[in-house]
């Protein structure tokens, strides 16, 4: 039986959708890409599927960084914490973990960040406030207490003080008599991306560049499961660049890193395995979607074929996925477990090892213990009632995601070559261009949400002033600084001052001559030399970066 | 004469997101803006707030020191002088700490998420206030 039309008798299918469909209003995603209305095989004619796609675990990785994916291992549960203190870190990491969270991602205070030792004229405000605060090995020891460092893998969302926290960590398991090939986890050590975004720099460019380096040597020689750096685009986006800004400026730090390591003597099938990466789900799904697959393709690319791997291995990129705190609202703040939820299930379908969920009440201030659970619940809910993880890349073949992951692919590629064009990555990020290029594209965000012509619910629009104002208790954050001072100076009266001066005037010694730094330091932090006075150490050397305005 | 706008970052906080908007969104409407970046400590904010002579001072924060430093700086502000020029803040501000802020004498208070267009008419209207001010002290002049 034949079905007919009343209108367009006798025209082909393709022309009746065309004609049926030509009012239609114009969409474009979220980094601008505009958007057809339908998909269909004509959008991804120049698909080959052996060379773009291929198989999950094989080159170029388009589909999935392992090749059983979830099915063999489900990904990491890996919640962004930090209280005030090392014992209250301490009883949350034992909290969530005990409800089923697989690994720990250590949020630290500012002045720990900024290489302050708590008693700093600079810290005394700031010790405890966005996270925990760390002086001294015993600070580290006691922030993992009763955790078995062999078995849960720890991610150090640190960078200016990274080669100093992992000396911390490294005293601490040598304390503990651990193996090191048994550590797993990250230092983020993305000095990078702080000058673009995030601002925990302390030293310029050039020497940050250098600790940052000493770490990927040394963790190469002596770590086998530790990943020295996650090279993150995260903070870039949540500075509210594009997804195709995020992945640009990404991968082009990646390569500073790596061609910085080639210089060293290294040889690309030594370090590149170990490389990670970090990146931000908004609720703009899709294209999420295409943008991790299409990063995970091209760094496969960029790996083999400008810096000639050898082993497959050294192409793949792992990734962290942490979902977007920017695009949470203040307003009606539970309904942010809805945001949190599409991002949450964008990581997954992107193929993400690990993920973080942003608590409903992050807009607000420091979760509390209840948000933080149904924070790691959601990961949990997905993961184990959904049937999401059961097949590899399950969306890879559709017309529209495979055509959005091209055309990114594409986007990403000529922003790549305009950086080059500028006089390449450092050159642009020290005259500010990827900065202005960021803060652009922001303002213009942030007039489309001010306008209501980017619709947040309950902000822009359905405002509900009755709703907003019923916020959840929110954690209070009490006064610690006298506490962790006069903790800090107990330590300091105990140690062998002798020692620590010894320690600290090797580790200047190595600071100066170029030497890597990362065996003074760890020598340095086990005698009991402080986080302050080793970053001291750096600052008297290569003096403290002062952007232009 | 147009309304010039001091803003600034105290303490270690790296978040300029907002601030940076705010600052774009001020001269856009043809306010003046003297950002003083991030890092900032009460005093140097005080200092230059003596050398600029700024009709506002806007204060970012998103690390939850503002109820530390808010009460801090009005009392310097004070203690230079400045008493007349109205103190604001943004950043990640919980409502239930605003009245905390306005009692410690700062004139609004605008949290991630506020309208830049609030914002813009807070200072406009300032500029407008201290100029009528002024025109008053001139006329009960002798």
């Amino acid at each position: 039986m034949t079905l007919t039309s009343a209108v367009n008798r006798g025209a082909t299918p393709r022309e009746r959708f065309e004609a049926d469909t030509r009012e239609v209003r114009p969409a474009q995603t979220d980094a601008g890409l505009p958007l057809d209305l339908l998909y269909t095989p004509e959008h991804i004619e120049s698909l080959d599927y052996d060379r773009d796609l291929g198989y999950p675990g094989q080159y170029p990785f388009t589909r999935g960084a392992y090749p059983t994916m979830y099915r063999g291992r489900r990904w990491t549960y890996r919640q962004y914490s930090g209280m005030a203190t090392a014992e209250e870190t301490n009883e949350r990491y034992r909290y969530l973990l005990a409800r089923g969270q697989t690994a720990l991602s250590v949020a630290f205070d500012l002045p720990t960040q900024l290489g302050y030792d708590s008693d700093h004229p600079l810290a005394v405000d700031e010790v405890g406030r966005v996270g925990v605060a760390i002086d001294t090995v015993d600070d580290m020891d006691r922030l993992f207490d009763r955790i078995d460092l062999e078995q849960v893998s720890v991610n150090f969302t640190i960078n200016a003080t990274a080669s100093i926290i992992l000396a911390l960590y490294l005293a601490v398991a040598r304390r503990r008599g651990l193996a090191l090939d048994r550590l797993a986890g990250t230092v983020q050590n993305d000095i990078l991306k702080e000058f673009l975004a995030r601002n925990t720099y302390i030293y310029p460019p050039a020497p940050s560049l250098r600790l940052c380096c000493d770490i990927i040597e040394h963790c190469a020689g002596t770590l086998p499961r530790f990943n020295p750096i996650s090279v993150t685009g995260f903070h870039i986006r949540e500075a509210r660049a594009s997804a195709v800004q995020e992945i640009a400026f990404t991968l082009g730090a990646a390569c500073v890193y790596t061609d910085e390591m080639l210089r060293r003597g290294f040889n690309i099938d030594d370090f590149a395995a170990r490389l990670s990466f970090h990146f931000a789900t908004t609720p703009s799904f899709f294209e999420e979607i295409a943008k991790l697959r299409a990063a995970r393709r091209m760094w496969a690319r960029l790996v083999r074929d400008r810096y000639g791997a050898r082993q497959e291995r050294s192409c793949v990129m792992r990734f962290f996925s942490g979902g977007a705190g920017a695009w949470l609202a203040h307003q009606e703040p539970l309904n942010n477990i809805v945001r949190t939820t599409v991002e949450c299930l964008a990581a997954v379908l992107a193929g993400a090892q690990s993920i973080h969920v942003m608590a409903f009440d992050e807009a607000l201030g420091i979760p509390t213990e209840e948000s933080a659970r149904i924070a790691l619940r959601t990961q949990q809910i997905l993961a184990e009632e959904t049937d999401i993880a059961d097949v590899v890349d399950p969306l890879g073949g559709s017309y529209f995601l495979e055509s959005l992951t091209n055309r990114l692919e594409d986007a990403i590629r000529a922003l790549m070559a305009e950086i080059e064009e500028l006089g390449g990555y450092l050159r642009a990020l020290e005259a500010q261009h990827l900065q202005r290029a960021v803060l652009d594209r922001a303002y213009e965000q942030e007039l489309q949400l001010q306008h209501g012509t980017r619709p947040i619910v309950g902000q822009n629009v359905y405002v509900d002033e009755e709703a907003s104002a019923t916020i959840p208790a929110l954690q209070d954050v009490p006064a610690v600084a006298p506490e962790q001072i006069a903790r800090l100076q107990a330590f300091r009266a105990t140690r062998v001052a002798a020692q620590v001066h010894r320690a600290l005037g090797d580790l200047r010694r190595d600071v100066e001559s170029g030497r890597n730094v990362m065996p003074a330091l760890i020598a340095a932090a086990e005698s009991g030399a402080t986080l302050g006075e080793m970053a001291d150490e750096f600052r008297a050397v290569f003096g403290e970066w002062r952007p232009q305005l | 004469m147009t309304t010039r706008v001091l803003l600034a970052k105290i303490g270690l906080d790296g978040h300029d997101r907002g601030v940076l908007i705010v600052a774009r969104a001020l001269r856009d409407a043809g306010l003046e803006v003297i950002y003083l970046g991030m890092r900032n400590t009460i005093d140097s904010v005080v200092s230059a707030a003596t050398q600029e002579n700024p009709d506002v001072v806007g204060i970012s924060v998103l690390s939850n020191i503002h109820q530390v430093i808010a009460p801090r700086l009005m009392t310097r502000m004070r203690e230079a002088g400045l008493d007349d020029v109205p103190v604001i803040f943004g950043g990640t501000v919980p409502p239930s700490d605003v009245q905390l802020l306005e009692d410690a004498g700062v004139a609004a208070v605008f949290p991630t998420g506020s309208s830049l267009e609030d914002i813009v008419a807070f200072c406009r209207s300032i500029r407008a206030r201290n100029s009528r001010a002024s025109a008053a002290a001139v006329e009960s002049a002798p």
